[in-house]
């Protein structure tokens, strides 16, 4: 199974979460996240990189300064749970189309 | 064409519907389900038996690399009309969700295009609300136990 960045992913991460409860409440530079941590500096730059690539953070550049806040219509997203089910749906569906084009081409 | 899977659960209801259009003729589409060769191709399961005929029954069991069986799941077909409906029971063995009701309608859209209506009712809203919630769920697990490995192979 392949890593996939998704934000059923970033959620998983119990300091991602963190972080994401810490931005909902206002817009933070990288620095001021990381001074909420006990965790290396790095490995707090790598959670944002992650929060940010499935698009639950945006990057606000503000003079030198480099902002982070949430996506609300990503963290929407997160409140779909059925979204999951009609993936799994999807996918199968998709199998099943496949499946029965190449039986037809077969013929 | 729009093709993606549509899923319609009200709140409250203890019933939900799936609609998806195929790019395939109605015959391909009903073959799929009515066939054990060509379901364990798509549902990736094994079929350990199905009779496609009212009164028939039908039996699905899954295992895992090591031969372990992961999923097991069986039920009875009550009506079975080729190209047009399967009404049939569905149950997954030795867990907690009871007995589903699942009516499948097999429509004609055009000589290659057909779509399905599945309509699955269950036995409670919780029940039903609770296998909504089942891919979420496994969704989280399989994130966090894929950090897991991750983070004992740093180790």
């Amino acid at each position: 199974m392949n890593l996939r960045r998704d934000v059923f992913q970033a959620i998983a991460d119990p300091t991602r979460r963190a972080i994401l409860l810490l931005v909902a409440s206002q817009s933070m530079t990288a620095g001021a996240i990381a001074s909420n941590f006990d965790t290396a500096r790095p490995t707090v730059s790598k959670h944002l990189q992650i929060l940010t690539e499935c698009e639950l953070l945006e990057q606000e550049q503000n003079g030198r300064e480099i902002y982070y806040h949430l996506n609300p219509q990503k963290i929407k997203e997160i409140g779909d749970f059925i979204e999951p089910f009609r993936k799994m749906w999807d996918d199968r569906f998709n199998k099943l189309e496949s499946v029965m084009k190449k039986y037809k081409s077969d013929k | 064409m729009e093709r993606k899977t549509k899923i319609n659960a009200e709140d409250g209801k203890q019933e939900l519907h799936i609609t998806r259009e195929f790019d395939l003729p109605l015959e391909l589409l009903f073959k799929a389900y009515a066939e054990p060769g060509i379901v364990e191709q798509w549902m990736g399961t094994k079929v350990v038996k199905l009779e496609s005929r009212k009164h028939g029954s039908y039996r699905f069991e899954t295992s895992d690399a090591q031969g372990n069986v992961v999923f097991q799941a069986n039920g009875v077909i009550h009506e079975f009309i080729p190209d047009r409906k399967i009404t049939r029971t569905f149950e997954m063995e030795n867990a907690p969700f009871g007995v589903q009701l699942e009516v499948f309608e097999f429509e004609r859209l055009t000589d290659d295009t057909s779509r399905l209506n599945m309509h699955v009712i269950y036995e409670s809203v919780a029940l039903r609300d609770q296998l909504l919630k089942l891919p979420f769920a496994q969704g989280i697990n399989m994130a966090h136990n894929r950090i897991q490995e991750i983070v004992s192979k740093l180790k």
